[in-house]
This record gives structure tokens, C-alpha cells and sequence, in this order.
């Protein structure tokens, strides 16, 4: 039985070096999943590739979405499926107010007037109805990532991927967004990629570690974080000796 | 509550106090010169629209000034009555405009590229245009007459009657016309989620297409648009001058928009308008007297306005007018609040 | 047979031409990704200098290959401290903030040398290929060019210099890495540039009369060759120099020269959206 998104042998090379070597990944329905992996381990590669930032030719390998050959669409066409996509990058309207980017991700979806209820349902879900005025621009970054997470969900996707979440976000405001994110998991399937061990810990969910463009293990992450294959290819062999 | 400081608002009570003042213009002024700022400031608008709302800087928004004065006046040396080279103006310029920008934007190409391609269409349409003097170069009857150009074609007439030209004041309502009709036109697409779409790919591209909005149709659309806009000014110029020139298409002519629009207010549409206004006199003026170079003030002055005074004099003077608006009340809060338990002060 | 030889030069001539007047704005390109809309004008002062030289006595090959160079290179360090170095980084804003320039440049040689065209005679006399009658200026200008690219990818190879340069490409962290000053390296660069330029405007002046408006001429194509050679400022502006010059004097000789200067500027548009990074990012990555 095929997931809510699968790769098949998912490959890709930059010049010398093996990116992604034959991935073959599975998230199953209303799963939430953790990538984690060391720097250069392949996860944002993997994440421009599932989301169609990488264009995918013949010879990368498959990526199937709810059953849907994806490979090789855009990130456009995949979004527009009803999945929603946070990067690594920060892509907020930084000119504009918190009020106004939500506005503006719920407006493809719903009316004119219907989009205000919807982001007042979000301002309410995040704890942002505070900063609903103010500028994106002036916000700190921990904010900011928050009403990006907000962009991305305003349009109710059914499956969610996050490139670093947490990142630079505050002790409460991670808690809060592991929270939001648990809660998005009822309805929604999702993956996030993340360096924070704690962020992961609180998550409790299955966890793939990425190595060397392959994945080294996969489950639960008590099982994961203690494998000493992980903490190797974290901490190196001393230390894990 | 819903309104976007970004895109503007429509403030009918100025727009019908211009409207009434350039109605009854003609009244007191000389209406020849006053076409001519209305012309630039049609064409500065339409690149206000798409640089300052879209972000798109054309370095080459002559192209379609140029193409819309040329097909009029192609147009009518062929045709006699002046209704279809009108409309032709304005689709001529959107289709190349089309064409260019999808070619563009589909391609996913940088603002610095977009750019230099931009300046390159409007030197290629410069060059072709001053080369093509004799008579093997014609389109229908009509000769495009290389560097001299074309002069001498038919102008404006009331729709269905050729002989009826609209030559004088009635040239200068169809200007007003044209200025406040495609002012509401933009104004209406900035209100529309279309207007919110396009400040959105100009704050932050990525985000807009992870929002599922197809971005390179919007660039395309608001390019076009923008291009119609200005080949109408086209149309108008060559109905002004009686005589269309490869100048159209000059360096000269896409620097000086650029420069109407940063110095007048990049992201308002009354900015483009009025700084093409004050900056075409100013150049009308200093073209009447050899000792200032017009070139030498408008150097100058850009030079200046990047510099100093990036956003230009309309945002700038707003600004200012916000942060004094801005620290009198809060002056007057603290006023108020020490006021409670004043004492003199010595 | 001597149809294919004056092909050939008027080919070898063109790619020169080009790659002369496009060698000031790709050091500056290159290493600093700041876009000179002003490189034409820089041309046309170093044309300017060398006339005003030769009218005043001093010998030609002096003015056009020292005086000219030194004299735009002072201009060139004027202005990186006045206006450029205010702008880094904003590439929109000093293409605009420099085409104001380009335009108070072309103001202020109005008012000083007026409109009408200045010139000085070629130092060098024609010769015959065949039954053709040639200009030999020609020759002395795709030799100064070979001269001129030797030399600079000499010092960009061999020298402490140019190894700084070729760290400025990469990014001014890596100038500081190496001890330097990024101010400073780009304040030199900027310099150098003008003065590159100004030694293309020297050597240029005897060919045509000058006007104040010769530097649209320059600016255009020189635009197109860096832009499309990329971020390698000599690999890059050469190869772009080779396939503009060769459609160009091609397309120019089947029909006229201003289809092929069309030609040219066509082309542009179709390597440019071929190759956003242009022919180094796409063929010379990491090249010189």
C-alpha cells in the first residue's frame, strides 16, 4: 500500500558529489515524520527534491504523492495538490503585516471576506493575534518563523513538509510549535526537518536519519537517538566508544 | 479594516478635484504643453505600476512608447480613420509585451537580466527603426522613413467620422481622458486580489509561488498591462508631434521614465505622475536655453535620488509628514500625562 | 581568396573591438558584480582625452596609450569614492545611480567641447589585400588587444594582485580572509576599470569623429559581451567577444551593418535567457 508520499530509488548528483543515493522513503497516512541527519547528509537535498525545487529528470529516481507521479513537476503544481511547503530559507513578506501574508496565502483558497475568517482562525491557533498589525519585517525571527508556519497552514494542506521550523525560535515558542504541530497531525500528514534534538525528542514521532545521502535508520526515536550507528555519524567515534 | 497599505486607496475627493481642474484647464492655460506632461505622465504611470507595485524594473519601457506611437501612425498612413490604429496602439505593444515577458519570466531569469534584456529590445527596436530609410522599407503605404521617420499621418478623429480631427483642445480632453481613465484602471487592479498578488511577488517571489500562485502569469499580465499603457502614451505622443521618430525608442527617452518615476515615488501611482509632470517641465524649460544641459540636471538629479532619497519625493514627503504627524501626538500624549501632575517648570 | 581575407580580419577586427571595450566593465563585473552603466562614457572621455592631447602637441601613442588611461582611471577613482562605494551589494541601484552618471558625464562634455564631432587621423596608414583597401589602424588595435588580455590574464595568474582579484571574485569574505581590505581592493578595482576604459576610448578615438553621445554606442555592446561572458572576466568577456563579433560581421557582410548589429543584440537575448549565468557560469566555472 503506497503512503501519502513515496520515493522510489530517489537520486541526485552535484558535479562530484552523491547527494541522494537511491532513497526509497515511505510516510504513510496522517504519519509525522523527523529527518535528521548530520550537515551534508542529504535531508534539504531530499526536501528541494520532494518539493519540486530540484526538477527531477529520468534518471533521478521517483516521487509519488498520494499515489501521483510527481517526479519531475513543479514546486507549483505541487502545492497546488494541497501540500503545504515551509523552507529552509525564511520566504515571508517581510513589507507586509502578519495580517496581510495570511490574507494574501488564504485568498487563493477561499472569497475575499471568507479569507478574514480563516486568518483570524489562524492568528488564534498560533498565539499571533497580538502581532496580526505589525510589520513581518520587524518582527523577531522566532515570530517570523511562526507566521511563515502560519502561511503554510492557513491553506489546510493535507500534507505538511517543514525545512528547520524551530530555528531560532525561543524555548516556549518551540513548545508551542511542537504543540501546533501535533495538532496539525490529526488531520494532516507530515515531515520536518530539524537539527534540534529536544524539538525532535518532543515530537515523539518516527524519525529518519539521514547519512551520506542514504537513510541509515529508521523509528521511533528512543530506539533512533540511542542507536550507535546515530550517535557515530553525530558525534563521531571517539566519543561514542 | 481590510486595506492594504501597499496597494493604496482611492482617494475619489483629490481625484475629482484634479479632474475638475484639468477640465477646466483649458480655460486660462495654453493646452499644447500640458498634453504633452499629460503624455509623460500616462507613460511614467505605467512603469509606476509595474516597478513600483509588481517590482519589475523594465530598463526598457520605451519599447512599447515607441511601438505604440509607430503603429498609429503605421496604422493610420493605411487605414484613414483613426479607431482601429488606436486600438491597435495599445494591443500591438501588450503583444510584445506578452511575448518578451513570458519569454522572460517563464524562464525564471533575475531581476539584472531582466533588465539588460529589456534595454536590448529597445536598442534592437532603435536601431532597426533608424535603418530603415527608402522607399523598400514600408508597411502597406506607409514608408517608415529610417532616422526622419514618419510624418505627416492622420490623426485622432471622432470615432466614425475621418474628418472630424480631434486636433487642439480636444486632443489635450482625450489626454486627461486617457491619464484618468487608465488611473482608474490601475487603481482598480491594485484593489483587487490581483494588485495584492503582484505586492506579493515583489516582497518575496518564492513565498507567493509556495502560495500557489502562478507567478511568471502575473509578471506577464502586469507587464502587458503596463506595456498598454504605455503604447497609448505612444499613440497620444505621436498625435502631439505629428511626426513619429526612431527617438521613441532612445536611450534617452527609457532613462528619463525611469527617472520621472524614482525621483516622483516608487510604490504610489500619483508619484510616477507627478514627478513626469514637474521633471517634464523642468526639462521643457532648460530645453529652451543652451547653458544648462538638460542631460547634465537629470544626472544629477538621479544620481541624488538613488542616493539620497531612494524611494523618491512623493513616499519621502509622506514620511516626513507621518513621523512629524507621529511625534506631535506623542508629544501631546506626554503633555497630557505630565499635565496631570504638572508644576511649573522654571 | 582575399574576400576570405578581409572576411577574416574584419572578423578578428570585430571580436577586438569588443572585447577592448568591454575588458574595463568585465574587471569590474567580475570582481566586484557592479554594473557601470556609465563604462560608455569612461570610453568616450579616454577618445576625449587623447584628442585634446594630440590638439595640444603631445604625440599620439603617448596620449591614447598613458595619458588616457590615467587620466579616466583619476576620473574612475573619483567616482568609486563619491558615488559607488555607497552602493554595494545594491546592483539595481548603482546601475540606476550610475546611469545618471552616463548622463551627467555626456551633460558636462556638451558644455565643454560643444556637439559638434572632434577627431584625430589614424597614426597609421592603409595597406592593400589584394584588391582591397585597408585600414591598417586595424591591426594595430586587434594587436594592442591580444597585448592587453595577455597582460591582464598575466597578472591575474602570476601576480600577488591577482591573486587578491581572483579572491575579490569569489566574494569580499575572501579578500578579508586573505588580510585585505575589501574598500580598498574595490576602490582599486573600480580604478583600474576606468582606466581599461579609458585606454579602449584612446585607442578608438582616431577611427570615427567623437560626440559627446559615442559612449551609447560603447555601452550597449560592451554590456551584452560581459553580461554574456559572466563572472570570468577574461575567459568569459573573450568568448562572448568571439561569438558576438563573428555573427556580427557575418550577418553584417550577407546583408547590412545594422542588421548585424540586430543580429547581435538578438542573439544576446537568446544566450542570456539560455544561460543566466552566462557562458563562464555555463562552460568556464571557476575560470579566470
Amino acid at each position: 500500500m503506497s503512503g501519502v508520499l513515496e520515493t522510489l530509488d530517489l537520486t541526485m548528483r552535484f558535479g562530484g558529489v552523491q547527494a541522494l543515493d537511491r532513497v526509497n522513503f515511505t510516510l504513510h497516512e496522517r504519519e509525522l515524520r523527523c529527518l535528521i541527519g548530520p550537515n551534508g547528509a542529504g535531508k534539504s537535498t531530499f526536501f528541494k527534491c520532494i518539493t519540486g525545487q530540484y526538477r527531477l529528470g529520468h534518471d533521478n529516481g521517483r516521487v509519488l504523492i498520494r499515489g501521483t507521479e510527481v517526479t519531475g513537476a513543479s514546486t507549483l503544481e505541487i502545492v497546488r495538490m494541497g501540500v503545504g511547503v515551509k523552507t529552509q530559507v525564511p520566504a515571508v513578506m517581510n513589507g507586509m503585516t502578519v495580517h496581510e501574508n495570511l490574507w494574501l496565502a488564504a485568498r487563493r483558497l477561499h472569497g475575499w471576506a471568507g479569507s478574514n475568517g480563516v486568518v483570524d482562525e489562524i492568528l488564534d491557533e498560533l498565539q499571533l493575534g497580538a502581532l496580526a498589525r505589525s510589520l513581518v519585517g520587524e518582527l523577531a525571527h522566532g515570530q517570523r518563523q511562526m507566521v511563515e508556519v502560519g502561511v503554510v497552514l492557513v491553506q489546510r494542506p493535507w500534507l505538511v513538509l517543514l525545512d528547520e521550523p524551530a530555528a531560532g525560535m525561543t524555548g516556549p515558542e518551540v513548545e508551542r510549535l511542537a504543540g501546533v504541530i501535533r495538532s496539525i497531525n490529526q488531520s494532516a500528514s507530515l515531515i520536518v526537518v530539524d537539527h534540534d534534538m529536544e524539538f525532535v525528542r518532543m515530537l515523539g514521532s518516527n524519525v529518519t536519519v539521514f547519512h551520506q545521502g542514504a537513510v541509515l535508520v529508521e523509528g521511533p526515536p528512543a530506539k533512533v537517538l540511542n542507536d550507535p550507528r546515530v550517535r557515530e555519524v553525530y558525534i563521531g567515534n571517539r566519543a561514542a566508544a | 479594516m481590510n486595506e492594504w497599505r501597499a496597494t493604496g486607496s482611492m482617494q475619489w475627493g483629490w481625484f475629482l478635484l484634479a479632474l475638475a481642474l484639468l477640465v477646466l484647464l483649458p480655460l486660462g492655460f495654453d493646452t499644447h504643453t500640458m498634453s504633452l506632461l499629460l503624455i509623460w505622465a500616462l507613460f511614467a504611470m505605467s512603469l509606476g505600476l509595474l516597478w513600483g507595485y509588481a517590482g519589475l524594473l523594465s530598463f526598457g519601457h520605451a519599447a512599447w512608447f515607441g511601438l505604440g506611437a509607430y503603429t498609429y501612425a503605421i496604422a493610420a498612413v493605411n487605414i484613414g480613420e483613426s479607431t482601429v490604429p488606436l486600438l491597435l496602439a495599445i494591443l500591438v505593444p501588450a503583444a510584445g509585451a506578452a511575448i518578451v515577458g513570458a519569454m522572460m519570466f517563464y524562464g525564471r531569469i533575475s531581476d539584472v537580466y531582466m533588465g539588460v534584456i529589456t534595454l536590448v529590445v529597445t536598442l534592437i527596436l532603435f536601431n532597426f527603426m533608424s535603418a530603415t530609410a527608402g522607399d523598400a522599407y514600408r508597411i502597406g503605404d506607409a514608408r517608415l522613413g529610417g532616422f526622419n521617420g514618419i510624418p505627416g499621418f492622420p490623426i485622432l478623429n471622432v470615432p466614425g467620422m475621418p474628418e472630424v480631427s480631434l486636433f487642439g483642445v480636444p486632443m489635450y480632453y482625450v489626454c486627461v481622458a486617457a491619464l484618468l481613465g487608465c488611473y482608474l484602471l490601475a487603481r482598480w487592479l491594485l484593489a483587487r486580489s490581483f494588485g495584492r498578488i503582484l505586492v506579493g511577488i515583489r516582497e518575496n517571489e518564492a513565498r507567493c509561488e509556495l502560495m500557489g500562485y502562478n507567478v511568471p502569469a502575473c509578471k506577464t499580465a502586469v507587464f502587458a498591462i503596463s506595456a498598454a499603457m504605455a503604447g497609448l502614451a505612444g499613440c497620444l505622443f505621436a498625435n502631439w508631434a505629428e511626426i513619429v521618430t526612431p527617438g521613441v525608442f532612445s536611450l534617452r527617452q527609457t532613462a528619463e521614465v525611469i527617472i520621472w518615476v524614482l525621483v516622483g515615488g516608487l510604490g504610489t501611482l500619483l508619484g510616477p505622475v507627478l514627478g513626469a509632470m514637474a521633471l517634464g517641465a523642468v526639462k521643457l524649460y532648460l530645453g529652451e536655453q543652451t547653458v544648462i544641459d538638460n542631460s547634465l540636471v537629470l544626472g544629477l538629479l538621479l544620481i541624488f535620488v538613488v542616493l539620497g532619497m531612494r524611494r523618491g519625493a512623493l513616499p519621502t514627503l509622506q514620511g516626513w509628514w507621518d513621523s512629524r504627524r507621529r511625534r506631535l501626538s506623542l508629544a501631546q500624549g506626554a503633555r497630557r500625562r505630565l499635565g496631570a501632575s504638572s508644576e511649573p517648570t522654571a | 581568396m582575399d574576400y576570405a581575407g578581409v572576411v577574416a580580419l574584419e572578423i578578428l577586427y570585430m571580436i577586438a573591438f569588443l572585447a577592448l571595450i568591454s575588458a574595463g566593465l568585465a574587471i569590474v563585473f567580475g570582481m566586484m558584480r557592479v554594473i557601470n552603466l556609465a563604462h560608455g562614457e569612461f570610453v568616450m572621455l579616454g577618445g576625449y582625452t587623447t584628442i585634446a592631447c594630440v590638439k595640444a602637441g603631445v604625440d599620439v601613442y603617448l596620449a591614447m596609450l598613458v595619458i588616457a588611461p590615467l587620466v579616466v582611471g583619476a576620473m574612475g577613482l573619483v567616482v568609486e569614492r563619491l558615488i559607488i562605494r555607497w552602493l554595494y551589494g545594491r546592483i539595481i541601484d548603482t546601475m540606476l545611480a550610475t546611469w545618471g552618471l552616463s548622463l551627467l558625464l555626456v551633460g558636462l562634455v556638451t558644455l565643454i567641447f560643444g556637439t559638434s564631432a572632434v577627431s584625430v587621423p589614424a597614426p597609421i596608414p592603409g595597406y592593400q589585400l589584394g584588391s582591397y583597401q585597408m585600414g591598417g589602424y586595424n591591426l594595430f588595435i586587434i594587436g594592442i588587444t591580444v597585448l592587453l588580455l595577455v597582460f591582464m590574464w598575466a597578472v591575474l595568474r602570476f601576480t600577488r594582485a591577482g591573486l587578491i582579484a581572483r579572491g575579490a571574485m569569489q566574494g569580499p569574505e575572501v579578500v578579508a580572509a586573505l588580510g585585505y581590505d575589501p574598500g580598498k581592493v574595490y576602490m582599486i578595482t573600480f580604478t583600474v576599470g576606468a582606466a581599461l576604459s579609458g585606454l579602449a576610448g584612446g585607442v578608438l578615438a582616431p577611427l570615427t569623429g567623437l560626440l559627446p553621445s559615442s559612449g551609447g554606442a560603447y555601452i550597449a555592446k560592451a554590456f551584452i559581451t560581459v553580461i554574456t561572458g559572466g563572472a570570468a572576466a577574461i575567459l568569459g568577456t573573450l568568448s562572448s567577444a568571439a561569438i558576438f563579433g563573428v555573427i556580427n560581421q557575418l550577418v553584417s557582410f550577407a546583408s547590412t551593418p545594422v542588421i548585424g548589429e540586430i543580429a547581435m543584440l538578438a542573439l544576446a537575448i537568446v544566450l542570456l535567457r539560455l544561460m543566466p549565468q552566462g557562458i563562464s557560469g555555463r562552460f568556464f566555472r571557476g575560470g579566470t
